[in-house]
């Protein structure tokens, strides 16, 4: 389902005196339908990095991403937004929504967004609000005033509303509690058993054990320091 | 698909200073763009002449019209494009105040709009206006009210009403939300968001407001002395800007 050959990716900081960092080169790996990777290696070895390009809002040099049948690298703008808009999720570990929508909609945009009408969509929204210990009566808030743990559930609910083919998960369980991280882990397992390949960042070991196939070690990719 | 509008080569120059050069990209339906970039980088001058406000020294603006398909609307005659502009297109100025008549009350500026293209019951003109007032969130119990006595975020989001009711398919926006109230601007943004994804709208939006474009828009244009320097979509643009001028503008944004 994701698919990577030789990406390459260094940032070019042109003021501050034209720095050029290599932060990954020659990744090659691929992810199947149905299996979770988690990427490890230390802070900065550019396990977020590689998650954006996968993306697309980090843009990549040289290599190719293949998700589906479309290669991130050569796509239109617009190609990247359908494709990001059906077939891939990315759950980033801060909310960022318009201020003042209520936490309903916020969740329901996805599932607006493919089509879905306004009744089914609710009603998907309102299960996993529950599932995820929202307390009913913020649905209606916009959620700009929660609290981090509040924010990053509605943030989980909001991008597993949809049933995305593709999902990048940077840190689901960061700052949950023990009960709020078995059910991200839930979702995350129902989700794999829909078919959904996952590429996850997990700091927490327990809960890379519990989903993760396969672990992808990204301090290999990482050229020596550079110029 | 074909693109809804597709703008090539665009130039336009005021004597010897380049106002905008060699501007081209594909718009296709129901997507958002954002142009940025500092005072004078161009912007506007090209918002106007994709808009038909200014003539364009060179270049094509194509709109794909819904009886005869993709034309030319530089080359168009005058009250061909006049009449895209009340129909299909629709053109949010930054200053209210340009885009309503301030002496004609709330419902008259958006039925104005409505009489351009034939409605001619004024019950059904009435109706519709106060409807949109609603959608604006404006008391419709102003509607009979002039705009000199709205306060400034009224007076905009009356604009966007006059300019959504006849339904248009391509929004020009120039700085929608500038000197506005903050939370006015999110009351606005929020509106904004909602009628674009209602109604399938495609929208070119001149802002110099970065985390304006992040929310509203898909993809993003990047000005710098007339040129386009960088484009791409919103947040790789923003996330991971590739030119300097970019890079500059992203890392000068203040932190709340």
């Amino acid at each position: 389902m994701i698919k990577l050959n030789n990406v390459s990716k260094t940032f070019t900081l042109h003021n501050q005196g034209s720095a050029v960092i290599e932060v990954v080169s020659d990744v090659s790996f691929a992810v199947a339908k149905g299996e979770c990777v988690a990427l490890t290696g230390a802070s900065g070895a550019g396990k977020s990095t590689l998650m954006r390009m996968i993306y697309g809002n980090y843009l990549t040099q040289t290599g190719e991403i293949r998700i589906g049948d479309i290669d991130l690298v050569q796509a239109e703008p617009r190609e990247v937004i359908a494709l990001r808009r059906e077939v891939l999720g990315y759950v980033s570990q801060f909310l960022r929504v318009v201020p003042r929508v209520p936490t309903l909609e916020v969740v329901a945009e996805p599932l607006r967004a493919v089509g879905v009408c306004a009744v089914d969509a609710e009603a998907r929204t309102r299960a996993l609000l529950s599932r995820v210990n929202i307390p009913e009566r913020l649905w209606s808030l916009s959620p700009t005033t929660f609290s981090g743990g509040e924010q990053q559930r509605v943030n989980i609910a909001r991008g597993f509303a949809h049933a995305y083919p593709a999902m990048l998960l940077d840190e689901p369980t960061a700052s949950l509690d023990a009960a709020n991280r078995d059910v991200v882990l839930s979702l995350i397992e129902e989700a794999k058993a829909r078919g959904t390949a996952i590429i996850g960042i997990f700091h927490d070991e327990a809960a890379r054990a519990r989903v993760c196939d396969r672990e992808i070690d990204v301090s290999l990719f990482t050229p020596g320091v550079a110029a | 698909m074909t693109p809804l509008l597709s703008v090539h080569g665009i130039t336009k120059s005021y004597g010897g200073h380049v106002g905008c050069a060699d501007v081209a990209f594909d718009l296709y339906p129901g997507e958002v763009m954002g142009i940025v970039g500092e005072s004078g980088s161009g912007k506007s001058t090209l918002l106007n002449c994709m808009a038909g406000h200014l003539t364009p020294d060179a270049g094509r603006v194509v709109f794909d019209t819904r009886m005869d398909g993709p034309r030319d609307t530089v080359t168009m005659s005058e009250p061909e494009r006049r009449m895209l502009s009340r129909t299909d297109w629709a053109f949010v100025h930054q200053h209210a105040r340009d885009g309503l008549r301030m002496g004609v009350s709330a419902g008259g500026n958006v039925g104005e709009r409505l009489m351009a293209v034939g409605a001619r019951h004024y019950g059904e003109i009435r109706n519709k206006a106060t409807d949109w007032l609603e959608r604006v969130e404006v008391d419709p119990a102003r509607v009979d009210d002039r705009p000199t006595t709205f306060s400034g975020g009224m007076q905009q989001r009356l604009q966007i009403a006059r300019n959504l009711v006849t339904g248009p398919r391509l929004v020009f926006m120039d700085e929608p939300t500038g000197g506005l109230d903050v939370s006015v601007q999110a009351r606005l943004l929020d509106l904004l968001r909602g009628l674009v994804r209602d109604m399938g709208l495609s929208a070119i939006i001149v802002t110099h407001d970065l985390a304006v474009v992040r929310l509203l828009a898909d993809r993003l244009m990047v000005m710098k002395s007339g040129h386009v320097v960088e484009a791409g979509l919103t947040d790789q643009v923003l996330d991971d800007p590739q030119h300097a001028y970019t890079q500059l503008l992203v890392s000068s944004v203040l932190q709340v």
